[in-house]
């Protein structure tokens, strides 16, 4: 038996960036809103303070702050031919749980998406011909451009603390910056991050050969810093543990650092922490929510009825919703009919791996999650994809993560895997390798598509997620010309003697990681037969259900999607503001 | 490890070379110190070396060492993972290796503890073997695995050369290892290649992560690529490029927090 609890305006599910960021602005509107969060709560103090928050067995092999597998997983194959079996550990990508989700463990690499990538398929269908997708691609346009998405995209900016050169300032070209870059409003609210010396050796080689290498920007604040909220933030101090960790210093932009302690003073606002999201409650024809259903700390139904529903679990997770609550048709692969599930790609990342001359000391250690110089040379469409035959691109950067050794220790191939000889090469290259890493775009495929699995439960008797999932010839032809432009690189990097470049092959693999840039499965369009929801978020089947983040994206940009993921949340939430609740009622009309 | 008799167990310490005089095993290059105490500054020809357990009295005033408590392995199954150990990380000139470490007792707090016991781990069937790209399927937790795994390892020796794992030649151990990681001796319903890459793993773990789990004593992994620890900061040096790290590592537990110094943090 449920308990049923008082009604909210609004309940949202997931305690992640765009939980957070919508819930704070519909609370200061006056909506009643509790965010549900499934995880614990977990704050940078105390949580994430040094010297406890530096243990990689902990953060990273343990996955602290990972959906934990053992309750909640995903299935998985290549083809429809095969059967799905359960990830049993995870490998490939790093869902979150807790407060912060992946925003709280994530590195903070930061992008916006090229004006190109919200309109894929009419931009290289207008300049290269239709012909240039495979037939087997379903790439298509979003319903938003980048202009309209701009000052969103400036919001999250100036939350986050974003820090970097601008590259492009209202149209025009700025010095030191990404000359590629989307024309910006602003400049970025605080200065660059500093070079680490690999970084510094690839933008030298990669100017040589007349490329335009730039520091990356960061979602780590480089300076003392008062965001958009009013909270404070602290000068990064590049301890080399980010990725899959929480910051100590309040330095790496969170949910936590920049918008819940504003959030969580306001009357309206309620933080409610280890509650399991079961499904969304319909009314009997389907149309309409009423609210959520959970399952709280001690083992208890709960059910929260609310007039406004919003989806803002990982990317994969708020597509499981979906599929559990029977809103919206699931997709299809013999027809290519329904919607919910289509559109799934993870990201087609590549690498070259670099070994240099004793004489340089690389120190991996001294690093950020996103501390990097990049260069967007062969990114989107910046450059001719009529000799190649592809869509989409990527970038192409060294970035010095983090030198924690149980996960960095390379050596050349051909090397043992224990003994005494690898012994003697990991202390020969430890501190003198690096990687240059190619983060591509993903694109996606009628056969490529999320459903529920027949066969494998969670803890609460619910199907797992089934991920079909392989990559398509588009992404491996993509991956060999980055790889190889990344390969002349390398070997143009002062120092390096030895290059191994590693183009992404297939088949897809899940038991190597590749990223946790999970997207689609709930497509935002403007056509109904082939998205989950209209250019506002909300749900064409269910009107009173939004959803967000990068479950949206119709198709994977090289770029990483948090820019983009906080820019839609806060156009999401002002849709729902200005729109929504002026008149409730479908906001597109089909 | 409770009931073990006292001759075993005497036996057992001295086969791991843990908690007795630093006479064993390499005590020609020890100055060796528990994890517990604090870190000192390496000089050059004193690489902490682990195995030796205390240093000698005459050139050390550190408290004894403690003495270690198994509380997965028993004794067949910690000297075959010694021995193990030994073979994957050898303790040769360039330092200390898995075995003095303390790869075994890490694996023995991680085995006993929620990781082994498949706290993190997906166990609900229908199991079955599925594709390279579908990972992991075995319904073994990592407990169960080592157990089993260790067990059909010196089966397999006793088998063929009438010895245990442990009591082979180095070479000969060479020789098993590598025909388990080519997957080529029979475990029975675990398959020796998937075993011996846990036992990788489980040793890369044990000897690269914090001293705080009981492996990588004396940071000697750490030492041995140059990995500082749990520095927080590089604010200062990031930019100063090329510039070698000649300070010793640091572990979460002698590493300062910040603010005042003994300032609690949980």
């Amino acid at each position: 038996m449920s308990k049923t609890l008082p009604a909210v305006d609004v309940a949202i599910i997931g305690g992640g960036w765009t939980g957070s960021v919508i819930g704070k602005e519909l609370a200061a509107a006056k909506q009643r809103v509790v965010v549900l969060e499934r995880g614990e709560p977990r704050w940078p103090s105390p949580d994430f303070q040094a010297p406890t928050v530096h243990d990689e067995l902990k953060y990273v092999r343990r996955h602290a702050l990972h959906q934990n597998t053992a309750t909640e997983t995903c299935t998985f194959r290549n083809n429809t031919q095969q059967k799905a079996l359960p990830m049993r550990r995870w490998q490939f990508a790093y869902p979150a749980t807790h407060l912060g989700g992946a925003g709280s463990h994530w590195s903070g690499a930061y992008y916006r998406f090229d004006p190109t990538d919200f309109k894929m398929r009419s931009h290289y269908s207008d300049r290269y011909g239709a012909k240039i997708f495979d037939e087997d691609l379903s790439t298509q346009d979003w319903p938003l451009s980048y202009d309209e998405l701009e000052p969103y995209f400036d919001r999250f900016d100036y939350l986050i603390g974003a820090s970097g050169y601008a590259g492009n300032l209202k149209g025009k070209l700025q010095p030191g910056g990404n000359p590629f870059e989307p024309w910006r409003s602003r400049p970025y609210p605080n200065p660059p991050m500093k070079v680490p010396y690999a970084p510094a050796l690839f933008g030298e080689a990669a100017a040589k050969l007349g490329y335009h290498p730039y520091v990356q920007p960061s979602a780590l604040v480089t300076r003392p810093y008062i965001n958009s909220e009013g909270l404070p933030m602290s000068a990064c101090v590049y301890c080399g543990f980010c990725s899959n960790f929480g910051c100590e210093h309040f330095a790496k932009a969170s949910p936590q650092v920049c918008v819940l302690p504003v959030a969580m003073k306001l009357p309206d606002f309620e933080l409610r922490t280890g509650t399991h999201v079961l499904r969304v409650e319909l009314t009997p024809d389907g149309k309409h929510a009423r609210g959520v259903t959970y399952v709280d700390a001690a083992g208890e139904e709960v059910f929260q009825p609310a007039d406004i529903v919003i989806l803002s679990a990982f990317s994969i997770n708020n597509v499981r919703l979906l599929l559990l609550s029977k809103i919206g048709k699931p997709y299809d692969p013999d027809t290519s009919t329904g919607v919910v599930g289509r559109n799934y790609t993870h990201q087609t990342t590549s690498g070259v791996n670099l070994f240099f001359e004793e004489s340089f000391n690389i120190n991996p250690f001294m690093g950020a999650g996103a501390v990097a110089v990049t260069m967007d040379d062969f990114s989107a469409d910046n450059f001719d994809h009529g000799p190649h035959g592809f869509v989409g691109g990527g970038y192409l950067q060294i970035q010095v993560v983090s030198g924690a050794p149980i996960s960095y220790h390379p050596t050349p191939r051909g090397t043992p895997g224990w003994g005494s000889e690898w012994k003697q090469a990991v202390r020969r290259y430890y501190n003198h390798s690096a990687s240059i890493t190619i983060t591509g775009s993903a694109m996606p495929t009628r056969g490529s598509y999320l459903s529920l699995d027949p066969t494998y439960k969670d803890a609460w008797g619910q199907p797992l997620l089934r991920i079909t999932y392989d990559l398509p010839d588009n992404d491996i032809r993509m991956s060999a010309f980055l790889t190889a432009r990344g390969d002349e690189i390398g070997k143009a990097m002062r120092g390096v003697t030895l290059t191994e470049p590693g183009p992404r092959k297939r088949p897809f693999t899940a038991t190597s990681y590749q990223s946790t840039h999970l997207t689609g499965g709930a497509a935002i369009g403007a056509d109904p037969a082939t998205s989950v929801v209209n250019r506002a978020g909300q749900c064409w089947d269910v009107p009173n259900v939004f959803v967000t983040g990068a479950s949206l994206f119709p198709q994977n940009s090289g770029y990483n999607p948090t820019g983009t993921v906080g820019a839609t949340a806060y156009w999401i939430a002002e849709r729902i503001l200005k729109d929504y609740l002026a008149a409730p009622g479908k906001l597109v009309q089909t | 490890m409770d009931a073990t008799p006292p001759t075993s167990r005497r036996a057992l310490l001295k086969a791991l070379a843990v908690g007795v005089p630093a006479a064993l095993g390499a005590a020609a290059r020890a100055t060796a110190q528990p994890a517990s105490v604090t870190a000192a500054t390496p000089s050059p020809g004193t690489t902490p070396a682990i195995s030796a357990g205390a240093a000698p009295a005459t050139t050390s005033t550190v408290a004894a060492p403690r003495t270690r408590v198994l509380g997965f392995f028993n004794t067949a199954e910690a000297v075959c993972m010694d021995a193990i150990a030994s073979r994957l990380i050898p303790d040769d000139e360039l330092g200390p290796g898995a075995k003095e470490a303390g790869v075994t007792f890490f694996l023995d707090q991680q085995l006993s503890g929620g990781w082994g016991t498949g706290d993190h781990f997906y166990r609900h069937g229908p199991f079955e073997p599925g594709t390279l790209e579908q990972g992991y399927q075995l319904s073994f937790t990592p407990a169960q695995m080592f157990r089993l795994g260790l067990e059909k390892l010196n089966e397999s020796s006793h088998t063929a050369n009438g010895k245990s794992f442990a009591e082979l030649p180095s070479s000969e151990q060479d020789v098993m290892l590598k025909r388990m990681q080519a997957g080529e001796l029979d475990f029975g319903p675990l398959p020796s290649a998937i075993f011996f890459q846990a036992l990788l793993d489980g040793t890369m773990e044990g000897f690269f992560s914090d001293p705080i789990y009981g492996g990588n004593n004396g940071m000697a992994g750490w030492t041995l690529v140059g990995f500082p620890g749990a520095y927080a900061s590089y604010a200062n040096d990031i930019d100063r490029h090329g510039v070698a790290w000649t300070r010793p590592p640091v572990s979460i537990a002698d590493a300062h927090a910040h603010g005042a110094a003994g300032e609690t943090h949980r």
